[in-house]
């Protein structure tokens, strides 16, 4: 018999309004209907939901690590773009 | 006994039921995912099988909790309806029996939360939102399994033909209905029925199943009269307290 | 190549960085984590069977529901195990025939059998008391996927070994039976739960190793010991015997010493001849099986919706 394995889904759960979904893990499921029902009683069986979203795991395209340093290094010397970079003084308090 | 008490026990023996019979799923699903989202519904069930027999037990008076009642009273004393006792069987059978349940729940909660008796009410609003969820799960899989593949097919189709007879208890009407819809704490279930057959038509339409051929129905669960499936299953369930009465747990 | 993949690795392991999915990593390491993630992940799913026989007879609903979540945890967690099992290249449903033919292996502390009430209580308290002190350090462990998966388990087991010492202290306090059945659980899980830490050091041939990964964080023995010291005044406040008769405190160590674990039952049991092992997997594979049907469906109502639907596009364009 021909096996016919359920796809792999990822799970992103925004854990309360205000926050992004954030990645929790994944599960398999027929389609995507039953990806978030499976969602919800696998990932929030503890309240910790708000909004689920389900992405079929195929069609996630990652970065290869070995452009890592292509990717993100650059960023590195870009250190004018954290608040810290600034010297304000002291009785500036909030900025 | 009061109406009010009976027809919480009414209820609460149909969640308690059910909820036994899901817990014998945990652990034996035919997918990890579907296991768990067997046992979140019974516990569900369980859930508000506690919150119907502690408040049946207040109206009854004789200072009996949740534990008295569902590990102490006989078979004959119980009020489920017979489609809940209905054996498990295979996924095929324990889902047609939870569709038409959750159908019938679905409508019965949501007019429950109407309810002049405000205990009744926010329990009501508790499960309402529950049997929702489950109604949305058990129609899913009515429909994958009707639609699914010749086999799943004629599966589903003969659990439902199976089952479909002992929904008559649901819709029982007697003395305690009418007075649970004439005094406003409760809803006479028999005015359940046109809603329900509307949900089962729909997933007739849309799993390509068909209706049986109409059988007479079976009931009489409502007055304590139940199926050998119950008294079995209350002797595994009532082991425990039964044999040790004096024990604490 | 290899040679600066396999330094950066090891620079990574070194500076306690972890190790993410598309990273490159030896193949032992690899092979090491598959077979310890799928081990562990099994082991969540034979481990719903022995208590979750006791749902149905549970002496009151309170702990019934108690069960049921605490069963459906484990579940959950197996879950999240093959999940993270999968990132590193295998299928769940391999995974899972591996187990059904035997091939890998899963905690053998499930191959005992639950004989009363109040091995549900010893079960929380001992045995998983024992998993989340196996667990802990995991979270830590240098492979991503697995320590996040850690995380969550740890987080969310913790109140299932609260809920098992609750049952044993209510048992161990209660009527003269109830008492004896407590005993009778504590006898029975004791030596199988120090087991659950492995061989002893000096004959655990994969620890060494899996230090050296980051993946094992403190040996064997370390953890038994751990174990042993924290649980033996515990089994004093509930008024239990420990069946130890060799056990002591060493007042000059700070710690208890026990009496010879017998490892030829460990061996025995880990290799098929436990009570139990062979309805575990009879009854895992019988799930499996039945449910094939059902998993089937899905799938094919999946596809022709799916072909319904692009059916529908192509006439309405």
């Amino acid at each position: 018999m021909e096996k016919k394995n359920w796809p792999l889904w990822e799970i992103f759960i925004r854990s309360r309004q205000g926050l992004s979904h954030r990645h929790v893990g994944s599960l398999h499921a027929a389609d995507a209907a039953m990806a978030v029902e499976n969602a919800r009683d696998v990932y929030t069986r503890r309240q910790e939901g708000a909004s689920i979203w389900v992405v079929p795991a195929s069609a996630i395209t990652a970065s290869s690590p070995d452009e890592k340093s292509v990717l993100f290094d650059p960023a590195d010397d870009k250190v004018y773009r954290h608040p810290t970079f600034y010297d304000l003084p002291d009785e500036i308090k909030h900025m | 006994m009061n109406a009010r008490c009976e027809y919480l026990l009414r209820l609460g023996d149909d969640a308690l039921i059910l909820g036994q019979q899901l817990g014998l799923w945990t652990g034996h699903g035919p997918v990890l995912e579907e296991d768990i989202a067997l046992t979140n519904i019974g516990l569900d069930q369980i859930g508000q099988a506690r919150a119907w027999l502690t408040l049946a037990g207040r109206f009854e008076g004789k200072g009996r909790d949740e534990d008295q009642l569902a590990y102490f009273r006989s078979p004959a004393e119980f009020r489920n309806a017979q489609l809940c006792e209905r054996p498990n069987g295979h996924f095929g059978d324990t889902i047609a029996r939870q569709f038409l349940f959750d159908a019938y729940a679905t409508e019965l909660h949501a007019g429950l939360c109407q309810s002049e008796d405000s205990d009744i009410a926010a329990i009501a609003r508790k499960s309402a939102k529950e049997s929702a969820y489950h109604f949305r799960h058990s129609r899913a899989w009515m429909i994958r399994l009707g639609d699914g593949t010749e086999e799943s097919h004629h599966r589903i189709q003969q659990s439902l033909n199976e089952i479909l007879p002992y929904a008559g208890d649901l819709f029982h009407t007697d003395a305690v209905a009418a007075s649970a819809a004439s005094e406003g704490w409760g809803i006479d279930p028999s005015s359940l029925r046109d809603p329900w057959n509307s949900h089962v038509e729909e997933m007739l339409k849309e799993s390509g199943l068909m209706r049986p051929e109409s059988t007479s129905e079976r009931t009489g669960g409502r007055i304590g009269q139940h199926g050998e499936q119950l008294s079995q299953l209350l002797e595994e369930m009532q082991v425990l307290p039964r044999t040790y009465p004096k024990a604490e747990w | 190549m290899e040679m600066d993949l396999l330094h950066r690795f090891e620079a990574y392991i070194a500076s306690d960085k972890k190790i993410e999915p598309k990273d490159w990593m030896p193949d032992a390491y690899r092979k090491t984590l598959i077979r310890q993630i799928s081990q562990h992940a099994h082991s969540e799913i034979v481990g719903m069977l022995p208590e979750g026989s006791w749902i149905s007879r549970a002496p009151s609903l309170k702990r019934k529901a108690i069960l049921m979540a605490k069963v459906q945890d484990e579940a959950g967690h197996g879950l999240y195990l093959y999940s993270a099992c999968e990132t590193l290249g295998v299928q769940r449903d391999d995974t899972i025939e591996d187990l059904h033919s035997g091939k890998a292996k899963y905690s053998s502390i499930f191959n005992y059998p639950t004989l009363n009430w109040a091995d549900i209580g010893a079960i929380g308290w001992l045995v998983d008391g024992a998993a989340i002190m196996n667990q802990v350090p995991l979270c830590k462990c240098s492979y991503g996927p697995y320590a996040r998966a850690m995380v969550r388990v740890c987080k969310e087991e913790s109140f299932h070994q609260r809920q098992g010492f609750q049952i044993m202290m209510t048992m161990a306090g209660g009527t003269e039976e109830q008492k004896e059945m407590a005993q009778d659980a504590l006898n029975r899980w004791w030596w199988p739960s120090l087991m659950m830490f492995g061989p002893p050091d000096d004959d655990s041939p994969n620890s060494a190793q899996s230090m050296a990964w980051n993946i094992k964080r403190f040996t064997n023995d370390e953890l038994r010991q751990k174990f042993v010291d924290l649980t033996v005044p515990q089994a004093e406040l509930l008024g239990l015997t420990v069946p130890d008769p060799n056990l002591r405190w060493n007042e000059e160590t700070g710690h208890y010493e026990i009496g010879e674990i017998d490892w030829s039952e460990f061996k025995r049991v880990i290799s098929g001849d436990g009570p139990c092992n062979k309805e575990r997997i009879e009854t895992r594979r019988k799930a499996w099986d039945d449910g094939a049907w059902v998993r089937e469906a899905a799938v094919a109502h999946s596809q022709k919706r799916a072909d319904r639907r692009a059916s529908t596009d192509t006439a309405a364009a």
